[in-house]
């Protein structure tokens, strides 16, 4: 743009899941320069997904130094350096040569499902839900250590000897960031370690008995600190040049950035990301609250000695993704905008129900014998009328959702705030303000996960003072209110929860 | 009635062949379906081919339907489409100029709003997406009228009503404003729509050089305007955010 920053700013690395990026910010909040870099997806068998943590730190140096030079920026004008990073992915490395012994096993990898039922046993999946907040699933990282040290000959012999480390991508960026071999800091931060089924989220610690239990030896375990301190200091490698000695000030996962960017600091204050999945958190402050309706519970943030504030979360598998589908695979559709060209030809859905149970239900049914259904057709349901179904399907998503999160915190939902791209369709923004029954509301900066990291990191060296400055840089960019019959809201509600009945058991297990 | 064109005829006839029937012909298949001599036939395929309706296979030299034809009817650009690109552009717009933004399409014979973005204070502001505005005194129906030939006819023959007393209505004033427009690259409306509000917009273009929307600023026109015109610091960031929009829709650089 023609406007200019000036400095100072802050840097926030994002490492996500296809892609590495750097995103520089000012004061306000405004964005001044990216830079980015995908990494391979690496599919050595059916279900397993790898990254290669060096090829990962390879890009993040590379997308650090292109945004510093997008931006004109050297270290004095770089105050701190934040971080987020796609979550649970894990990996182990070794601590004398600073390589990876294994590639990095990516969040979405099942290689561990047998082994998580194995955990389980006869308390099955929530054994340690209580005192992790998490189901025994596949996702978290824990099992997927157990996994790599009894399957790839030495690690195990190394990690009681003390020469491996293990971390979250947070982890790995950090020690290497702060010098690696050379002094590097071996750290996670509360939301990460909040995702690993090893910590308790009562007091912040690692779990003995249960990193016993999944055989997983403490020593490689890093510190767990709080979301938003000084770590250590850029040292060593090709950046020591350019951003030696900048403060390495911030981590958070994904998800939680995204909450923290979205200035969710109050309790009931939620905010949902749709991409291709949806994410919904919201924030419970100091309540720790056990989820009666199959939500996760997780650390949303904790800024350096403050008490930490909690988060339920609820994930939805299939929002754009069903988009992509009916595009894809449907054919009708040439660009996932037009679904709203074509769901705004008709008035409504025609009767019809489209529950996306593509790989069973998630929150907060949680039934892998679910499959996708679409419900109520008749003569008269068109094209259009599916186009419609499959935009409200998220929206009653959502609302499943969020009716699982007032009834474990007992608060209401005040607004939602939304990102990711399927915010830019008018139609489904509405449509969601209708059945949640409260207002929906986009912030203009699109980049809010990064923008948390920034956020976080800032706060951490003084450069924001607290959490009041940063909700003065939140912006308004649309609201949508609801302006439906609540009698039109509960038939609809009703319609939708017969259609959901209809998926389940569909799949002989 | 004026006698029709021969050779437009053939070349709607020889479309037809190909459309039907087998996908590919020979020349001499073609010549012949169509009673046609072969240097006749194979002038007119040539002509087709140079504008790519017609493609012609280099192995048999058979010909065929070209690409060209199936783009025809899908050049269109969804609206949409249209705000999905935008979004990110309208919303730094917005940012860096301190004003509501809006995004037109013609529709109608008027323009209609496809995306709005707030003013970035905290005040009360209600979403316009799917609100008309009229051709002739906004600066996004202005920008529209200047660049969009069909939105120019439009004009013409709408009605063209008396906002304020600053609303041009006389068609050679507005035709003038038009010039300008194109001259310049980009409309203001400085309270001919609205008493106190004024307003800057430019447009965006697809990858066919077609002016298929035009994106603005609105504001109270103590803030938009110094001395009567609008701050050069604005039309800058407005012309620069058309552009980047028109560059994500593949518009090459002007």
């Amino acid at each position: 743009m023609t406007d200019t920053h000036t400095g100072p700013f802050i840097a926030a690395i994002d490492q996500g899941t296809t892609s590495s990026r750097c995103i520089v910010f000012d004061r306000d909040g405004r964005i001044v320069a990216v830079d980015q870099k995908e990494h391979a997806q690496i599919f050595p068998k059916p279900g397993w997904v790898e990254h290669d943590a060096s090829e990962i730190w390879r890009n993040v140096q590379e997308v650090v130094a292109g945004a510093m030079v997008k931006a004109g920026a050297g270290r004095e004008d770089i105050l701190a350096i934040g971080i987020t990073n796609q979550r649970e992915t894990t990996m182990l490395w070794d601590k004398r040569t600073g390589k990876p012994v294994h590639n990095a096993i990516v969040w979405q990898d099942t290689r561990t499902d047998q082994l998580c039922k194995q955990l389980g046993g006869d308390a099955g999946q929530d054994r340690w839900r209580r005192e992790t907040g998490l189901p025994l699933a596949a996702y978290f990282a824990g099992p997927k250590i157990a996994w790599l040290l009894d399957n790839v000959e030495g690690l195990r012999a190394k990690a009681e000897a003390g020469d491996l480390l293990f971390g979250t991508m947070d982890s790995w960026v950090i020690w290497n960031l702060t010098g690696g071999v050379n002094g590097g800091v071996h750290v996670t931060d509360v939301t990460n370690a909040s995702r690993t089924l090893l910590m308790n989220l009562e007091d912040l610690s690692w779990n003995e008995e249960i990193a016993a239990e999944m055989g997983v030896p403490l020593q490689v375990l890093p510190e767990i600190r709080s979301s938003a301190e000084v770590y250590g200091e850029v040292k060593g490698g090709p950046l020591e040049g350019l951003l030696g000695g900048v403060p390495v000030a911030s981590a958070l996962g994904d998800q939680q950035a995204a909450l923290f960017g979205q200035t969710c600091f109050s309790v009931g204050e939620a905010k949902s990301t749709y991409g291709t999945g949806t994410f919904m958190l919201m924030n419970t402050g100091e309540k720790l609250i056990h989820s009666e309706s199959g939500l996760l519970t997780t650390v949303g943030y904790r800024i350096g000695d403050q008490d930490p504030v909690y988060a339920l979360e609820g994930s939805i598998a299939v929002t754009g993704s069903l988009v992509q589908w009916m595009r894809d695979q449907m054919g009708l559709i040439s660009t996932a905008a037009e679904i709203e060209t074509l769901a705004l030809t008709v008035e409504d859905n025609g009767g019809a129900y489209f529950v996306p149970a593509f790989s069973g239900l998630f929150a907060p049914y949680w039934r892998s014998d679910a499959r996708g259904v679409i419900a109520g057709l008749t003569r008269y349901v068109t094209k259009a009328h599916i186009a419609r179904a499959v935009l409200e399907a998220t929206a009653w998503q959502t609302r499943e959702i969020s009716d699982a999160m007032i009834k474990d915190s007992g608060d209401d939902l005040v607004a939602l705030k939304v990102d990711g791209g399927m915010t830019s369709n008018n139609l489904l923004m509405q449509f969601l303000a209708d059945v949640l029954d409260a207002p929906v509301v986009r912030p203009m900066v699109a980049e809010t996960t990064c923008l948390g990291a920034a956020y976080a990191a800032g706060m951490a060296v003084g450069f924001w003072d607290s959490v009041e400055d940063l909700r003065a840089n939140w912006r308004r960019a649309a609201e949508w209110t609801p302006d439906m019959d609540a009698e039109v809201r509960d038939r609809e509600y009703k319609n939708w929860l017969k259609a959901v009945e209809r998926t389940m058991g569909w799949q002989d297990e | 009635m004026a006698r029709n064109i021969q050779s437009l005829e053939r070349a709607a006839a020889m479309l037809r062949l190909l459309a039907g029937g087998e996908r590919r012909l020979g020349l001499s298949d073609i010549a012949s379906a169509l009673g046609l001599a072969k240097a006749t036939a194979h002038g007119i395929l040539r002509t087709l081919q140079h504008e790519g309706f017609v493609e012609q296979d280099p192995d048999s030299g058979r010909y065929q339907l070209g690409a060209e034809l199936l783009r025809l009817g899908t050049t269109y650009l969804d609206v949409h489409e249209l705000r999905a690109r935008a979004l990110v552009w309208t919303d730094d717009l917005a940012r860096s100029g301190g004003e509501a933004v809006y995004l037109g399409v013609l529709h109608l014979r008027g323009v209609l709003v496809v995306h709005h973005v707030f003013r970035p204070d905290d005040s009360r502001q209600v979403l316009e997406v799917g609100a008309m505005q009229p051709l002739h005194s906004t600066a996004l129906g202005k920008v529209l009228s200047a660049f969009d030939p069909v939105a120019h006819a439009e004009l013409v023959e709408a009605e063209r009503e008396r906002f304020t007393s600053r609303t041009v209505t006389g068609l050679d004033d507005i035709e003038r404003a038009l010039d300008l427009t194109r001259a310049q690259g980009y409309a203001t409306d400085a309270e001919e729509t609205w008493e106190g509000v004024a307003a800057v917009a430019a447009p965006i273009f697809d990858r066919h050089r077609m002016a298929v929307g035009a994106v603005g600023i609105t504001g109270a026109v103590e803030r938009v305007c110094r001395d009567g015109e609008p701050r050069p610091e604005l039309i800058a960031s407005v012309r620069d955010t058309a552009r980047s929009v028109s560059r994500d829709l593949g518009a090459k650089p002007f």
